[in-house]
């Protein structure tokens, strides 16, 4: 070695783990369930509806080692901060990969607000001719209006998809009613605004477990995660009563053209989000409770997940600004 | 779990269950060399087809998924792969820290990446064929138009995105957290800054281009419209997104490459970088504008002039920060007592051609030019210019610089320097014509072309052929150093080289630093 390798005092050393399996592992889950889902679509798409196939089984079995293996990864991760093995210093690389990670999904739900503004702001006006744009409409979509919520889709005002001067790249028809306040019957029905409730008062149920576990107080911390976790099952219940009327008495769908497309892939992806944060909580409150894991001084799992419900929180408040009520 | 040390496990097993940083480094340039090299063989049969007019040897619909592999395999698979090995073999070394912050994470940021290459390139093989719509995908063609395998090709982007993004992390939280006491951030070595600016550029996209193919995905089988103009959408709100993406994505290949040449040409000056602060700065000014140049991508896509000049000009300002780069590079040499080894020549060329790049960049962000620029060979040359002479001479630069300190054993100077003559003009041969054949109107990604092109279109071809020849070379070498080249006992392998890596044992120890190193505590860039 070296003689510049003398040690700078003052710093612990960092534990850099053993040879592993689980990356190996997890990427065998990873790739069978996309591999899986893949070829599920593309028989749902292009293959012969008749025919079955093992495709969904590939997906199922690639999901549930994914799942299993990502679990043993966390439980090794647990048990190796109760042995010790932890300093000051690997701690903090937790919370800058943390931190992070939840910046990645920041943008990632940044992408589908872009495409929310840009369609309402920009490529909506123009396919009813203004600005830029304007030819457009006279060509190819002529007497298409644009509104938001949209009154009809492009393809419906030129009489349907056969009628279409471009080629035919699937049916797209206009919702009866939208999600926005205006097509709410009565307030005390709009779920939107129940959801913005119970997701918020969420937020600030998981802030008072925080503080009754940075005085050490287990039962309340208890109670209160316990609260939090299911204010995030009553808010996908209210959700998927949401998307059931959507659905069935609505007509709104994926297909109800672009109106259709931000609404659910926006408050989608923020529904899985929450079911994820809501799992990561669920499994917070299981530790405390089973396993008596946590201290006032040690409990990255749970801030961490915290964390991550305080983002999905945030996530609403916008969509609930831009999607519901804007 | 002592404090003994141990080495690497023997067989397989060392590679698949690594969390070791130089190992994992090692797998990252192999596996990105092998990319490198099936990326090679996709744009020789494109330069094959287009030796002469006419269709020769391959289908048109063939022809456009070898430049839709040449392009996913050599951006994705390539290029970036062999930077991400670069920073996990260096910025441990270079911040003395014992490892990358989160090992684990580490490897499998890896291990999924061969996976996910292998499902790209099994379209190749699926009924309809691989993806033929061009690197950057645009909708309708890789929506309504795309044969069935785009589906693969779409989780294929997911897998290389969530590896790019873990790999991210991992740099950043290894940059912030892992920097030996006294090892400040405006100590750093430079490759280290311009990784960590790159990490926060790829956390910041990545997620975007996922988006994207989500929204491809969800318009191909469950019936939305983001993309179609029938259902309120709008095909150029793709490119919007994939843009935003991919002009960030540019500087995520180059912006390691500079920082692999403001390590290497102050060593062959034997002199201090020149403006040390000032390429810190330069580089973040560069990753802040890529946020807001997207658009000059799409000018002739129809856009109000208000959006055309916004991005004009953001675009131009981006050649203020390169050019203070250029500029530095160049004053760091001036009256320096200079030697040419070869990662000295492939930096040196670097900044010859990548100064062309950078110029005829600035070409096509003049918005009323590119209108005669735009889709044209014209375009090829340039990016190629920066894509090839820039990352992938510095890559070069960076193994021959760092292989003697891997390996501890020095590789062949005369073969070495032959690599690097018959690669500079071989990549001149090539791409040089073709901003001629561009300016007069060839447009790219066509198997055909009219006649009047033929003579400049024979000698790209020949061109190319020659520099594929000379990655041959570069292999044999680098494997030959592997096996057979002389043992280098010098810590400092090269006499005007500084930093931390320089001062473990040659050929550089499983594990280094496991205790920080104690930094000289005076400014190091003056």
């Amino acid at each position: 070695m070296a003689s510049t390798q003398t040690a700078a005092a003052g710093h612990e050393k960092y534990y850099v783990p053993e040879s592993s399996s689980l990356a190996v592992r997890a990427t065998i889950g990873l790739v069978m369930t996309v591999f899986g889902a893949g070829l599920l679509l593309n028989d749902m798409t292009f293959g012969d509806p008749e025919a079955s196939t093992n495709s969904k089984w590939v997906l199922y079995i690639g999901l549930a080692f994914f799942a299993f293996t990502l679990a043993s990864w966390f439980r090794i991760t647990i048990k190796e901060n109760l042995q010790g093995l932890n300093s000051a210093q690997l701690n903090h690389s937790y919370v800058l990969g943390m931190f992070w990670f939840i910046f990645s999904e920041v943008m990632f739900f940044a992408a589908f607000f872009g495409a929310l503004f840009y369609v309402r702001q920009l490529a909506g006006p123009w396919l009813a001719g203004e600005g830029e744009g304007g030819r457009m409409n006279g060509l190819l979509w002529p007497g298409f209006e644009f509104a938001w919520p949209p009154v009809t889709t492009p393809q419906e005002a030129v009489g349907g998809v056969d009628a279409q001067a471009i080629a035919n790249n699937g049916i797209f028809g206009t919702s009866e009613r939208s999600m926005a306040f205006a097509d709410a019957h009565h307030w005390y029905q709009w779920l939107p605004m129940w959801n913005t409730l119970v997701l918020l008062s969420s937020s600030f149920t998981v802030h008072v477990a925080h503080t009754a576990l940075l005085k050490d107080q287990r039962g309340k911390f208890n109670l209160w995660l316990g609260i939090t976790v299911g204010l995030g099952i009553f808010f996908l219940f209210l959700q998927a009563a949401e998307y059931y009327e959507a659905y069935a008495h609505f007509g709104l769908t994926l297909n109800s053209g672009i109106y259709g497309s931000t609404f659910f892939m926006l408050t989608g992806f923020h529904g899985f989000h929450v079911a994820m944060g809501m799992t990561m909580l669920l499994i917070q409150l299981i530790r405390s409770v089973k396993n008596k894991h946590f201290t006032a001084s040690d409990h990255f799992g749970f801030e961490a997940s915290s964390w991550y419900w305080h983002f999905v929180d945030v996530v609403w408040v916008f969509l609930f600004l831009f999607v519901y009520i804007l | 779990m002592g404090d003994h040390h141990h080495g690497p496990a023997k067989g397989l097993s060392r590679w698949l269950f690594t969390t070791n940083h130089k190992d994992i480094g090692t797998m990252y340039l192999w596996f990105s060399f092998a990319m490198f090299i099936l990326g090679g063989a996709f744009a020789m049969i494109i330069r094959a087809e287009l030796f002469q007019p006419g269709m020769q040897l391959v289908e048109p619909g063939f022809f456009n998924q070898m430049t839709t592999l040449h392009g996913l395999v050599m951006v994705f698979g390539a290029i970036m792969p062999s930077f991400v090995g670069l920073a996990n073999w260096m910025i441990p070394m270079m911040i003395g820290a014992p490892d990358m912050a989160l090992p684990r994470m580490n490897n499998w940021s890896f291990w999924i990446l061969p996976p996910g290459f292998l499902m790209l390139a099994s379209t190749l093989f699926m009924e309809g064929g691989a993806p033929a719509f061009g690197w950057t995908f645009y909708a309708p063609l890789s929506t309504t138009y795309a044969a069935p395998s785009v589906t693969f090709f779409i989780f294929a982007i997911h897998i290389l995105g969530v590896s790019s993004i873990m790999g991210s992390i991992n740099i950043i939280a290894t940059v912030m957290n892992m920097r030996a006491p006294g090892m400040t951030y405006m100590k750093m070595p430079l490759f280290v800054w311009t990784w960590l600016i790159t990490a926060f550029l790829l956390v910041a996209v990545m997620p975007v281009l996922a988006g994207a193919v989500t929204m491809m995905l969800m318009d191909i089988h469950f019936g939305t419209s983001f993309f179609s103009a029938a259902g309120g959408g709008d095909p150029v709100l793709f490119q919007h997104i994939f843009w935003f993406f991919g002009h960030p994505e540019v500087y995520i290949i180059i912006l390691p490459a500079f920082g692999v040449v403001s390590q290497i040409i102050p060593a062959f000056s034997r002199k201090p970088l020149f403006g040390y602060a000032s390429m810190v700065y330069a580089t973040a000014a560069i990753a802040f504008l890529s946020f807001i140049v997207w658009a000059h991508h799409m000018y002739t896509v129809g856009m109000p002039v208000a959006g055309e000049l916004f991005f004009m000009y953001a675009t131009m300002l981006i050649a203020v920060p390169t050019g203070v780069k250029v500029f530095n590079w160049i004053s760091t040499m001036w009256r320096g007592a200079l030697s040419f080894e070869t990662p000295m020549l492939f930096c040196i060329g670097f900044l010859v051609l990548f100064t062309i790049g950078g110029f005829t960049g600035l070409m096509l962000s003049i918005a009323p030019a590119d209108f005669q620029y735009h889709d044209t060979y014209f375009v090829v040359a340039h990016f190629h210019y920066v894509m090839v002479a820039g990352a992938v001479f510095s890559m070069t630069a960076a193994v021959y610089y760092w292989l003697p300190k891997w390996s501890g054993r020095m590789y062949n100077e005369n073969m070495g320097k032959i690599h690097f003559w018959v690669s500079f003009i071989g990549f001149n041969i090539t791409f040089f014509p073709q901003h001629f054949v561009g300016l007069a109107g060839m447009p790219r990604r066509i198997p055909d072309y009219a006649l009047q092109f033929a003579d400049f279109n024979m000698m790209s071809s020949i061109g190319a052929f020659i520099y594929g020849a000379s990655q041959i070379l570069f292999l044999y070498n680098v494997i030959a150093t592997i096996v057979s080249g002389k043992r280098v006992t010098d810590d400092r392998v090269w006499d005007g080289a500084e930093g931390l890596e320089w001062t473990v044992a040659t050929p550089a120890p499983y594990h280094t630093f496991e205790v920080p190193p104690a930094i000289d505590p005076t400014p190091a860039h003056g």
